[in-house]
């Protein structure tokens, strides 16, 4: 390992990782959107008037990539609607009214497993996705030859400030996330399985190298508290020294990346047959009174989230997830998803955006950025909509992890850049393609006349 | 609770540092540097510098005025220009020369170019070249400095020039002050650049307050030692003498005119080092950090280019 990964040290504020996750009583309502996931939306198996229970199917998988949806209440289905989500898009949500009993669906039962293709089904069934915050169907993640993984890496380097959720599964089941990783280990034959966790949370790094010692394979990589630790080409580099290559994945270098909770649900559904219903959420920021986890069935409005922890102020900003990375969320009625693992409200002084000023161009976002790109150069490019520079400048392999615009003293609103110029990247390698096949017809069509004219 | 919140793009928080905070340290990084000028050149270093601050201060709040762009003078910059313009200047320099040169880095090199962040040469360094073009000799009047007790008032490097025949002069090589003297400043030169003492403060400072990297200084400084010495000059006189300190910690690493990597700023340092020797040992002036750091401005979006980072997992198309 030659090369360093760059990236900053953001403050930590970690203000909430000896808080026990609480159960909050069920909200009257829950929504739940259909696309939660990366690709298909799930399909709605219920209609209006349906009773349903906890752990109760309430729509299954869309296709192959996609994953079942369950209902973390016991209540009456109220109707089919339809949402705006915070990334722009039209969404049908399944509304059920809670009746406060939270009875168990009766229905539910342990997965049978007897080899890698049970496990895989077990995984979809169970219905999680990539609970880091990406959302990818996890059993898509799983459903590779297992001669191909030389390592399995456990995400636990949760390196978003205020999130401790992450925190809170390896502190309160590490026995489920070791018991996930062993079924790992059993079906996938990896010669590795490493648990990544940074050094500044000695407790989780402590609690579990004590539950993985009996585990033949398993270790626990202690890795310097630096954000973005835990995005995963940064963590495969940092436990395995493996790079993955552009347009390539993770099993492409015979890896495969998990998150701690991911897995530890995983194992809860292995062991008592319940699916993915609820999250445990860190809610914290300067809006809130008492910062504090707590465990939410999937469709609680946040606007109930924040109501039971407490609000000091007004929030002027929310966010899904943490400060890095996180979205903001328009509306208060926007449900809790399967991969939320934060909700942050701000008052009016932290949610101000910056004004931004002048590119001194001091450097540092490029000297920050993880991925050794080059964020001002890729300004200057987007600002002439030059796709052959961003090409160049490879604006597509930015994670958006938001190091260049953390660092940056002019304020420069990088990432939102960065953002666009992979449209204009796009647009460009489009009509790169479209120039190439005509060029291509243009030639067979005169090969063609050649032929003919002999 | 209302649905009226605020909707942005990542992130949500940032650094401490703008570049307001990073010019006032670059200020606060001269402070040691401008006592030292009135310490060895009295009172009169102070007014140089005042006229210096307030001609760039207001000809970038004039200039924005005119052209109807944001005023700027709130980051700073401005008072740092015109700071750095003054320390390089002798404390003879007549006042209007001085005031005429704030406004050639202003407006000319800074403004004209379309502002902070967009100038392709350090408007200071630049601003005092065409000073020494224009006033050659007001520009090279040395004053005794105070606590000399060399009795020339030429700087070292012409002294020592002189002696090698290089420029006209007859200096004898008691003239030259001692070791100590250069290290602490009690020599002929510019107002900022004698006192390597007050200089590698600053210079540590911004340092510790990561606004420059080492990059840049050490390869430049140590380049000018390790080819001095192997022209048989005295190496650690070459290096604490002329404006080589200040031009190394303070002007050399302007971000604007200088490479962002560090192996750019490696290579940037290093230039900046070879062409100083270059015109010490065999150009017409006994000295040759300005030159030497603008010609290094002119080729930086070549080094830039050169130095470029290698995206992680990037493949060749
Ligand atoms: S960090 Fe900001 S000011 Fe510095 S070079 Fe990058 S964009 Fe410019
Ligand atoms: S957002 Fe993109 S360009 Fe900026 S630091 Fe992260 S990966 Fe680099």
């Amino acid at each position: 390992m030659n090369r360093k990964l760059h990236g900053i040290h953001a403050p930590h504020r970690k203000n909430t990782a000896d808080s026990v996750p609480k159960r909050m009583p069920p909200p009257p309502v829950i929504t739940v959107p259909m696309s939660m996931n990366i690709g298909a939306p799930a399909k709605p198996v219920v209609k209006a008037g349906d009773l349903v229970k906890v752990g109760q199917i309430i729509a299954e998988a869309g296709g192959f990539m996609s994953a079942p949806i369950y209902s973390g209440v016991s209540g009456k289905v109220k109707k089919l609607d339809e949402i705006l989500s915070s990334n722009g898009r039209f969404d049908t949500a399944i509304v059920i009214e809670s009746d406060g009993q939270q009875t168990l669906y009766e229905g539910l039962t342990k997965p049978v497993i007897t080899d890698q293709k049970s496990f895989v089904d077990a995984v979809r069934t169970c219905g999680v996705i990539g609970l880091g915050g990406a959302g990818f169907p996890t059993s898509v993640k799983l459903n590779v030859d297992p001669d191909r993984v030389h390592a399995i890496i456990i995400n636990g380097a949760e390196c978003e400030p205020y999130i401790t959720s992450d925190t809170r599964t390896m502190m309160d089941n590490a026995d489920r996330v070791v018991m996930g990783a062993q079924l790992l280990q059993k079906y996938y034959t990896a010669d590795r399985i490493v648990i990544g966790i940074e050094d500044n949370k000695p407790q989780c790094i402590e609690i579990m190298k004590e539950a993985g010692k009996d585990v033949p394979g398993f270790e626990v990589a202690e890795l310097p508290a630096m954000y973005p630790q835990g995005g995963e080409k940064v963590l495969i580099y940092n436990t395995t020294g493996q790079i993955v290559p552009e347009g390539k994945l993770p099993i492409d270098v015979g890896c495969i990346v998990i998150n701690c909770t991911t897995l530890a649900v995983i194992a809860r559904y292995i062991e008592t047959g319940i699916p993915l219903v609820e999250k445990v959420i860190t809610v914290d920021g300067s809006a809130v009174a008492n910062p504090q986890n707590i465990i939410v069935p999937v469709g609680t409005p946040i606007r109930d989230v924040l109501n039971y922890v407490g609000l000091k102020t007004e929030p002027r900003k929310v966010l899904y997830g943490g400060p890095m990375m996180g979205i903001c969320v328009p509306n208060l009625d926007a449900p809790i998803l399967k991969n939320t693992n934060a909700i942050l409200a701000f008052d009016e002084k932290d949610a101000q955006d910056p004004v931004p000023t002048p590119c001194i161009r001091c450097g540092r976002c490029v000297n920050h950025c993880p991925f050794g790109l080059m964020p001002a150069a890729i300004e200057q490019a987007y600002n002439d909509r030059d796709g052959a520079a961003l090409k160049k400048l490879k604006v597509n392999l930015c994670m958006e992890c938001g190091c260049c615009s953390y660092g940056c003293p002019a304020r420069r609103p990088l990432v939102q850049i960065n953002k666009l110029a992979k449209a204009v990247l796009n647009r460009y390698n489009q009509e790169q393609k479209a120039l190439a096949e005509k060029e291509a017809a243009k030639k067979a069509a005169k090969e063609e006349a050649g032929v003919h004219g002999k | 609770m209302e649905n009226n919140k605020i909707v942005s793009v990542n992130p949500h928080i940032y650094a401490p540092d703008t570049t307001t905070t990073i010019m006032r340290d670059v200020v606060l990084a001269l402070v040691p540097a401008v006592i030292a000028s009135v310490l060895f050149f009295g009172p009169r270093a102070l007014l140089v510098e005042a006229v210096c601050i307030a001609v760039a201060v207001l000809c970038e709040w004039g200039f924005e005025k005119i052209c109807k762009r944001p005023n700027t003078i709130g980051d700073f910059s401005a008072v740092v220009t015109g700071l750095l313009l003054a320390l390089n200047l002798p404390v003879s320099i007549p006042i209007w020369q001085a005031a005429f040169g704030a406004f050639v880095a202003i407006v000319v090199v800074k403004q004209l170019f379309g502002g902070i962040g967009m100038n392709f040469a350090n408007p200071a360094i630049t601003a005092r070249i065409v000073m020494l073009v224009a006033f050659g000799s007001a520009m090279t009047t040395w004053t005794a400095p105070a606590f000399a007790d060399a009795t020339s008032s030429a700087t070292p490097l012409s002294i020592i020039a002189g002696i090698n025949g290089v420029t006209a002069g007859t200096h004898t090589a008691d003239e030259l002050p001692s070791l100590v003297q250069m290290f602490l400043g009690a020599r002929g030169g510019s107002l900022g650049e004698t006192s390597c003492l007050a200089l590698l403060l600053g210079g540590i400072y911004l340092i510790w307050r990561k606004v420059i990297s080492w990059h840049t200084p050490v390869a430049f400084i140590a380049t000018v030692f390790v080819l001095t010495a192997l022209l048989g000059q005295q190496p650690l006189y070459q290096v604490m003498a002329g404006g080589l300190f200040i031009g190394a910690f303070f002007m050399a690493t302007d971000y604007t005119t200088s490479p962002p990597t560090p192996k750019g700023k490696i290579v940037f340092g290093i230039g900046c080092g070879l062409l100083t020797v270059c015109i010490r040992v065999w150009g017409n002036y006994p000295e040759g950090v300005s030159f030497s750091i603008l010609l290094m401005n002119i080729l930086n979006p070549f080094i830039c280019n050169l130095t470029r980072t290698k995206p992680f997992g990037g493949v060749e198309a």
